[in-house]
């Protein structure tokens, strides 16, 4: 709980403040987990990593998948010996598969009191039950948990189905996890990438990104100019520079997509100075690359427009945010898009 | 203008979780056409809508949007709210049509994105007659 007095106590949104510009000594980030942790809580610099980290992390991944679960018309004698055998103290109680309710060792322990242990759960059990959603961050759940004392929440889908069980232990848990993962991955990454043309000498260095992307596959267009960017932000190019690689590698992807018959390619080269995009595929091909440059000039579908696409801008939207752009074409080969964007 | 600010000219809604209500955005663009989003549109930018599929987002985190407000009372399914929440881009609802909803903000002072080049330098010519209703 002494993460919840942290985070509540601290209001500017700390998801804002990037630890990595920060850190004075990288190198402390690689020792023992538990010296970590130790550390991180004295620490008012690892303090805001963890504060951004119980934004951000979900609760679906820390909650207990395997949920041990009872049905109302169990006999509490029947949950004194689910708990003690699985050693939990408490468990959702499900009728057909509905969450009805919960019951703790606190319940059992009135029961045996009143010596009633062949009653029900069903008969004693708390029905209202508070839930969490898989889909909450951790920080939802701290402070549910702060706020209602339970030892438990039962987590629930948008849809209502139990799909998981969350303790404090499972948020401390996960948290220490992430925190490992996260340091070695932002440790690795993006401090060795940022340096990657310094620190690699040759004649000409260049970096070679290459990006499948399926035909039609609308659900994932975007990520590999998602991917890209991120990428280039990890190298630390300008943030105008990467606006303008994003934006025409987003234009260009969206082209594979919508227009391939079999997907293609975005193949970017980067090199200390500039980027090159070039977008390929197997066809149908442009039978007049001049009439398709034409602004408003599109064949897309309606269901296209629709979601917002196909206004004819995309190859006008990549030259503007290019300084080169060459566009060949041929019907039954293919098109390949070159651009390249000074950084 | 901090989107704190905008809520409550618009009377909106803030309707994506975690949400900092401090952010400053700069200007705004009106738009269901992603390319022109794309396009017109600058880093700092408050985005307004009224489609509320997951590739708003992602056109919006490509051109560096701020935020999204989604006009007409539309709300976004649960796919798109979490793809913004990962990509740290706030969602605000208005019940306000685009028309309404772009005015009040334009009425406070906020500008909108300036034309866009191809369109500034070319948009006369591409019309069939010059306009004049004379000829």
């Amino acid at each position: 709980m002494i993460i919840s007095l942290h985070l509540a106590t601290h209001q500017p949104d700390p998801r804002r403040v990037s630890f990595l510009g920060k850190r004075t000594n990288p190198k402390m980030v690689t020792k023992g987990q538990a010296d970590k942790a130790a550390a991180i809580s004295r620490a008012p610099l690892e303090v805001t990593k963890l504060q951004e980290l119980v934004y951000e992390l979900k609760v679906e991944q820390v909650m207990t998948r395997k949920v041990i679960t009872v049905s109302p018309d169990d006999s509490m004698r029947h949950l004194k010996e689910v708990l003690r055998v699985n050693r939990i103290s408490g468990a959702p109680v499900l009728h057909d598969g509905e969450l009805v309710g919960i019951i703790t060792i606190e319940d059992l322990i009135k029961t045996l009191e009143l010596g009633e242990i062949d009653a029900s759960v069903g008969k004693k059990m708390t029905t209202e039950t508070q839930t969490v959603f898989a889909d909450e961050t951790a920080i939802q759940a701290v402070n549910k948990f702060a706020h209602f004392r339970f030892g438990r929440l039962p987590v629930v889908n948008r849809q209502g189905k139990l799909v998981g069980i969350l303790t404090q232990g499972d948020i401390v848990r996960g948290l220490l996890r992430q925190l490992e993962v996260d340091y070695h991955e932002e440790e690795i990454h993006r401090y060795r990438a940022s340096h990657i043309f310094e620190d690699i000498v040759s004649d000409q260095t260049g970096l070679i990104l290459r990006y499948k992307v399926q035909a039609q596959d609308f659900v994932h267009c975007g990520e590999a100019a998602s991917n890209l960017k991120r990428a280039l932000e990890r190298l630390g190019a300008k943030p105008a520079a990467v606006r303008r690689i994003a934006v025409a590698s987003y234009e260009a992807e969206t082209n594979l997509v919508l227009h391939t018959t079999k997907g293609g390619e975005i193949i970017a080269e980067v090199h200390p100075e500039k980027i090159r995009i070039v977008a390929v595929d197997n066809g149908p091909g442009i039978p007049d690359t001049e009439q398709a440059m034409q602004p408003g000039y599109s064949t897309a579908s309606d269901w296209i427009r629709e979601l917002g696409f196909g206004a004819g801008m995309g190859l006008n939207n990549i030259q503007a945010c290019a300084d080169e752009m060459h566009l060949e074409s041929k019907v039954g080969v293919g098109t390949r898009l070159e651009i390249v964007i000074k950084l | 203008m901090t989107l704190s600010e905008v809520l409550s000219v618009i009377e909106g809604k803030v309707i994506s979780p975690d949400v900092d209500l401090s952010q400053e955005i700069s200007m705004a663009c009106g738009a269901d056409l992603m390319s022109d989003v794309l396009a017109f549109t600058h880093s700092g930018t408050l985005l307004l809508t009224g489609l509320t599929n997951p590739h708003v987002i992602r056109t919006a985190e490509m051109a560096g949007i701020v935020a999204i407000v989604f006009v007409r009372g539309k709300l976004p399914s649960t796919e798109t709210i979490t793809l913004a929440q990962a990509k740290g881009i706030p969602l605000l609802a208005s019940k306000y049509t685009m028309y309404e909803t772009c005015g009040r903000l334009y009425q406070t002072g906020l500008p909108g994105c300036g034309l866009f080049k191809l369109t500034a330098e070319s948009w006369l010519d591409n019309l069939p007659s010059s306009g004049d209703p004379s000829t």
